[in-house]
């Protein structure tokens, strides 16, 4: 039983709340009707996404790149796209429904999406080019990366060690500086950056 | 971060405007000791025999011209365009604790957008008794809570990971503000739209997002919503800015900057995490295997001298000299800061310019005589938990280098005879 206790706001309406509440759970809850296909998909991104993506969503630029980079994670420049890092099928669909295009966000329809998503699956080598994904088949999707993540672990990894007392004299017998950012010298100069 | 090294070299006039003024300064304190009388004290000057500006001659007031270097300051090749970017408090150049929130820094996804106050509306829905809809003014009219906390992108120091990259604390460290909230609790608005149907409350989230194009969604665990989480609309004193979240921003006291939801529309109560974009894709850790670690959301103890530092070079010579810098730590208060000369060999205890406060920003003072000699210098924060700040080594000894966010380190500033200072890594 509800008793606000302040009885402050209204309630909220349903339209009112489709309106806003589109977030996708990571098992699909919140998905719309709908489906796309991957050539569908090749060219509702090549509209609305590839300026900045790419044509096969490598990205162009210092914009973000959506696809490669599977088997770089533990080296010395990983390669994060959603083939090689996104945990959950629904986040891409999510993100891109609410957020993209970058400065035309929210201008899809619930089709351009999944064919958007199932696009960026081909391009990342995850499906073939005939596959279609719709609110049905969405939740059978696992991604690679699904089970690359753990919990903040940093109480007993981390927490547990920088403790106690630390060291105040004679805490090292010798230092050298090892590293110069000066040497890259990749500092805006500040004159410059005062005008804009 | 292979874009690290993708901007063009700029010119090291910053350097050069630090030896320039560190030889006026040379010239000024040779004056004071002078046999000839200053004319700034013998000669009239016009400050005392004219006036000055009128009341009416700024009725919202901006710093004199002669602190223009005091500003935000963005770094064109970290991010592909300056929408989705971020800038830098001047740290180097700030004293005390709060941060003024005209050179806060800023860190959009979709840029800073024009929300009137009546144009607002904060929606809660979800696993709740009732669902609601706020006006601006409704939330003016809950019971109200101050106070302080310093905010810190996770991506703070971020760069600095494989190495030491950006000359000034402005750049290393100055992706934090720290500002006195007024606002209403998180947890008053939930209980007024009622949690009795989300049943145990203890595995329940809250999906938090902005009206912003980007919506920067964030899960939030429930205990943190009913904890110390304000929805705040003020900030020092005045509205908070357009760029900080205009009318209504969340404040997540000690947790990283991204969960700071500006403009902040919908506030849902669900039975799990959303595992949205800002929570999967960006804000997880990746360590050396490759497996990330996600939900960081604690900012551990940190601290940095802001002065010396490159952007604010020793002008004075040899003699007192203040060093002084900021510590801070999300899991409550600074209780110490040491401070090392010599790279970390020998420390001494900074004095705290007042006593730490739970997640918010300390400021810290080294009183000192400086020999003209270099120096190392480096600061190392201790919080009420008992954490010592550790150093970068320590840190890439558990994670790697790749982590992106959350880089704690002790900072070292190289600082040399003429008084100019650098940012190194040291052994």
């Amino acid at each position: 039983v509800w008793s606000g206790e302040y009885g402050l706001g209204r309630e909220a309406l349903p339209e009112e709340i489709a309106a806003w509440d589109v977030k996708i759970m990571p098992d699909g809850r919140g998905l719309p009707e709908g489906s796309g296909d991957v050539w569908t998909g090749d060219e509702v991104f090549a509209e609305h996404c590839a300026v900045c993506h790419g044509d096969f969503a490598e990205g162009i630029g210092n914009w973000p790149k959506l696809a490669g980079g599977q088997g770089t994670l533990d080296r010395k420049d990983p390669l994060k796209t959603v083939g090689s890092y996104w945990p959950h099928l629904s986040t891409v669909w999510d993100y891109v429904n609410r957020s993209m295009p970058f400065g035309n966000a929210q201008s899809l329809t619930p089709d351009d999406v999944y064919a958007i998503t199932a696009y960026i699956l081909y391009s990342n080598n995850l499906v073939e080019d005939d596959f279609v994904l719709s609110h049905e088949n969405f939740a059978e999707f696992e991604m690679p990366n699904a089970d690359g993540f753990i919990v903040d672990d940093r109480a007993e990894t981390e927490y547990a060690i920088w403790h106690g007392e630390p060291c105040m004299e004679n805490c090292k017998d010798s230092v050298e500086i090892t590293m110069r950012a000066a040497v890259l010298d990749v500092t805006p100069d500040e004159e410059g950056t005062e005008t804009e | 971060m292979s874009e690290l090294f993708k901007g063009k070299p700029t010119s090291r006039r910053a350097f050069l405007r630090g030896s320039v003024a560190a030889a006026a300064g040379a010239v000024t304190a040779g004056a004071a000791q002078a046999g000839t009388p200053d004319p700034l004290i013998t000669d009239v000057q016009p400050w005392a025999t004219g006036l000055g500006d009128g009341v009416d001659a700024s009725p919202y007031g901006l710093p004199i011209e002669y602190e223009s270097d005091v500003v935000r300051r963005n770094v064109e090749w970290l991010t592909a365009d300056t929408i989705s970017s971020i800038n830098f408090t001047p740290i180097h150049a700030l004293d005390g604790t709060i941060t003024p929130q005209g050179c806060a820094f800023e860190r959009h996804h979709s840029g800073a957008i024009d929300l009137k106050k009546e144009d607002y509306r904060l929606m809660i829905n979800g696993l709740v008794d009732k669902p609601l809809v706020f006006t601006y003014a409704d939330l003016e009219r809950f019971p109200r809570e101050n106070h302080v906390y310093f905010c810190e992108c996770a991506a703070n120091t971020g760069m600095e990971w494989a190495g030491a990259q950006l000359n000034g604390a402005q750049f290393t460290h100055g992706m934090i503000h720290n500002m006195e909230y007024t606002g209403v609790p998180l947890r008053t608005l939930l209980e007024e739209a009622g949690l009795d149907v989300a049943g145990e409350l203890q595995d329940k989230w809250v999906y938090v997002e902005g009206a912003d194009a980007s919506s920067n969604g964030r899960s939030i665990p429930m205990g943190k919503a009913l904890g110390d989480c304000l929805v705040a609309f003020k900030a020092n004193g005045e509205a908070l800015r357009k760029e900080h979240g205009y009318p209504v921003r969340l404040v997540v006291p000690g947790w990283e900057g991204n969960m700071w939801v500006k403009w902040i529309r919908r506030i849902e109560v669900t039975d799990g995490p959303v595992e949205s974009r800002e929570e999967t894709s960006k804000y997880t850790d990746t360590l050396a295997d490759g497996t990330s670690r996600k939900w960081t959301w604690v900012m551990d103890a940190k601290s940095v001298v802001t002065s010396p530092s490159p952007q604010s070079p020793i002008t004075h010579g040899k003699g007192p000299l203040v060093i002084t810098g900021l510590a801070w730590s999300g899991h409550g208060a600074i209780t110490r800061v040491d401070v090392s000369k010599d790279g970390g060999k020998t420390w001494e205890t900074a004095r705290l310019a007042k006593e730490g406060e739970a997640k918010a920003l300390t400021r810290f003072y080294l009183d000192t005589t400086w020999d003209g000699e270099e120096m190392l210098l480096q600061s190392r924060a201790m919080d009420d938990t008992g954490y010592i700040q550790p150093t970068k080594a320590q840190l890439r000894e558990v994670r790697g280098e790749n982590s992106i966010y959350h880089n704690n380190c002790i900072q070292t500033w190289w600082v040399r005879p003429n008084g100019e200072a650098e940012n190194v890594e040291v052994s």
